[in-house]
């Protein structure tokens, strides 16, 4: 053994760990029935590689040598707390984790696993902000520092989620499973939720200083191909998927230099990431084409459109318009129905879209959803009712909490003061 | 696992529900009781008087309270439990699913506290039946 060849094996081990450190915790979790004697067991069965991989040389299939290895060091770790405490359950423990027959880690249970990790973390039974953190870290491998730093809190704070999450999922019962066949479809729902949420922090930060966190999007976007390689004919998994690269794609063309936000109509699309919308208009058609599409591929599809046209003017606004009145049926929201006034005033003119929004503000829905007051401002503002418009941005400006989008509403009503004189 | 399903109904439902439709809803609870008692997953439940045969007692510095009522006045009221076997809480969801009430209502699915020694068990039945 010379220091190349340590160099060399410490490179292989890095990489495995980045490749499949995820995977081999989602069996050793299964094997374990322990999420934090499983962490305990990779990191353990991480040191074992790095000791003996320079001398023995990587293994043919460096998952299931990291599977058993942690194992071992599981029911070492059980056999020596038993000795420390001398308490008979901790031997028991121990002596039938000890009897039990090889586990079953060939690929495809590793792949299972990795689902029942995924499933398990994103529960149903846990609140969006427990299945988030949880995702993120143990699912994506994030720190908890980096899990706070994405979602503005304090590495405490998310680390007690955490606790409590994994203190919910023994306490509850909540099982290491994939969901039956009649649950998945509402199962998969709530992961891709926490997909969905997840890619939005990132691609839309709802405060703070900048518009997007790529390593949200990314880790979003990474999930998502897994989960599809490993539940290939459902729909909505493609079509989110087909929807994040779609968003994403425009990623370099939203902010200037400054970090300030740029309008999808005055964007400079020669700056959208080609290959990925080409990836996403593939995706669009697979999804439109699976046997149970619903809310993600009909946004893939109104995505797909924007980034097909060439120029804002050129963009199909009456199609995009049909696709809302679609996502309404499939999906009714407040936010839809503005999504699609703000398309019915690019197809019919501004003054239908502004009956349409003041209807949802009259509702007395999204009244403190800057978003909805922005896109008031603008039609009035299309009409010339200059006034209106101000009024409606400085309502959106009380209520907005992001900097650059509080630059831009401040951009707008100095534009519109200027233009009275 | 022991999961204890408590209903929450606006009690004023049935109250207001004529006849003919309430003697509906307790066949769907007959025909509930008969197919999970059968099957083992349900261990016991029973309905509750309405909330306003209730009282509330608590202890404070050594002297008894009474008062009349729940604790909270709330939307939803306790109108009655299920206690399940289930292996776990994706059972338990699927069950407490079929329960009518959960049509109208909601369920509140709670595991039960596995205490090794329940401090519950050592009092001697003969107590508790009394």
């Amino acid at each position: 053994m010379n220091d190349a060849s340590t160099a060399l094996a410490r490179e292989a081990v890095e990489h495995v760990y980045r490749t499949e450190s995820r995977r081999v915790l989602a069996t050793l979790i299964r094997l374990l029935g322990d999420f934090d004697q499983a962490e305990e067991a990779l990191h353990d069965a991480f040191t074992a590689a790095l000791q003996q991989w320079p001398a023995s040389g990587i293994p043919a299939n460096p998952r299931t040598w990291l599977v058993s290895a942690g194992r071992f060091k599981a029911i070492d770790q059980a056999r020596r707390r038993a000795l420390h405490e001398a308490g008979r359950d901790a031997i028991v423990d121990g002596l039938e984790l000890r009897n039990t027959p090889p586990p079953d880690v060939d690929d495809e249970s590793l792949d299972d696993d990795w689902l029942r990790l995924i499933f398990t973390c994103c529960h149903p039974a846990l609140s969006d902000d427990a299945r988030i953190a949880l995702t993120l870290r143990e699912v994506c491998d994030l720190t908890t520092e980096q899990v706070a730093r994405a979602f503005l809190s304090t590495p405490p704070t998310i680390a007690q989620r955490i606790v409590r999450a994994k203190a919910k999922i023994r306490d509850a019962g909540i099982p290491y499973a994939i969901p039956t066949r009649a649950d998945m479809p509402e199962r998969l729902d709530g992961v891709l939720h926490v997909l969905y949420l997840v890619f939005n922090e990132g691609y839309a930060a709802t405060s703070g200083d900048a518009v997007v966190r790529s390593d949200l999007t990314h880790e979003a976007i990474r999930l998502a191909r897994l989960l599809r390689e490993l539940l290939p004919g459902e729909g909505e998994v493609c079509g989110l998927l087909a929807l994040m690269l779609l968003h994403d794609s425009r990623c370099k063309a939203r902010t200037t230099p400054e970090g300030d936000l740029v309008l999808l109509a005055d964007q400079d699309r020669r700056l959208w990431d080609h290959s990925a919308i080409e990836d996403g208009l593939e995706l669009v058609r697979q999804a439109l084409r699976a046997p149970r599409y619903g809310s993600y591929a009909v946004q893939a599809a109104i995505a797909a459109l924007h980034a097909q046209a060439p120029t804002a003017e050129e963009t199909d606004w009456a199609e995009i318009a049909g696709l809302y009145d679609v996502l309404l049926e499939i999906d009714a929201s407040p936010v839809v129905e503005l999504n699609r006034a703000v398309a019915v005033a690019m197809r019919d003119g501004a003054a239908a879209g502004l009956a349409l929004v003041d209807a949802i503000v009259a509702r007395g829905a999204l009244e403190k959803y800057h978003l909805v007051h922005a896109a008031r401002a603008d039609l009035l503002a299309r009409l010339g009712r200059r006034d209106g418009a101000v009024t409606a941005y400085e309502r959106a400006l009380s209520l907005v909490s992001q900097a650059p989008e509080r630059r831009f509403i401040e951009r707008r009503i100095t534009e519109l003061r200027e233009s009275f004189g | 696992m022991k999961y204890l399903c408590l209903i929450y109904e606006d009690e004023s439902f049935w109250a207001r529900t004529p006849k003919p439709e309430l003697d509906a809803i307790m066949d769907e609870y007959r025909a509930f009781g008969t197919t999970y008692i059968q099957s083992g997953h349900v261990l016991g439940g029973n309905a509750l008087e309405p909330t306003t045969t209730a009282t509330t007692v608590r202890v404070r510095n050594g002297k008894v309270s009474t008062t009349d009522g729940p604790f909270a006045e709330t939307r939803e009221q306790l109108g009655g439990y299920y206690m399940l076997e289930a292996k776990d809480l994706n059972e338990a969801i699927q069950i407490a699913a079929r329960i009518p009430g959960a049509k109208t209502g909601s369920i509140e699915v709670r595991p039960i506290m596995h205490i090794p020694t329940s401090v519950l068990n050592e009092i001697p039945s003969s107590a508790v039946s009394a």
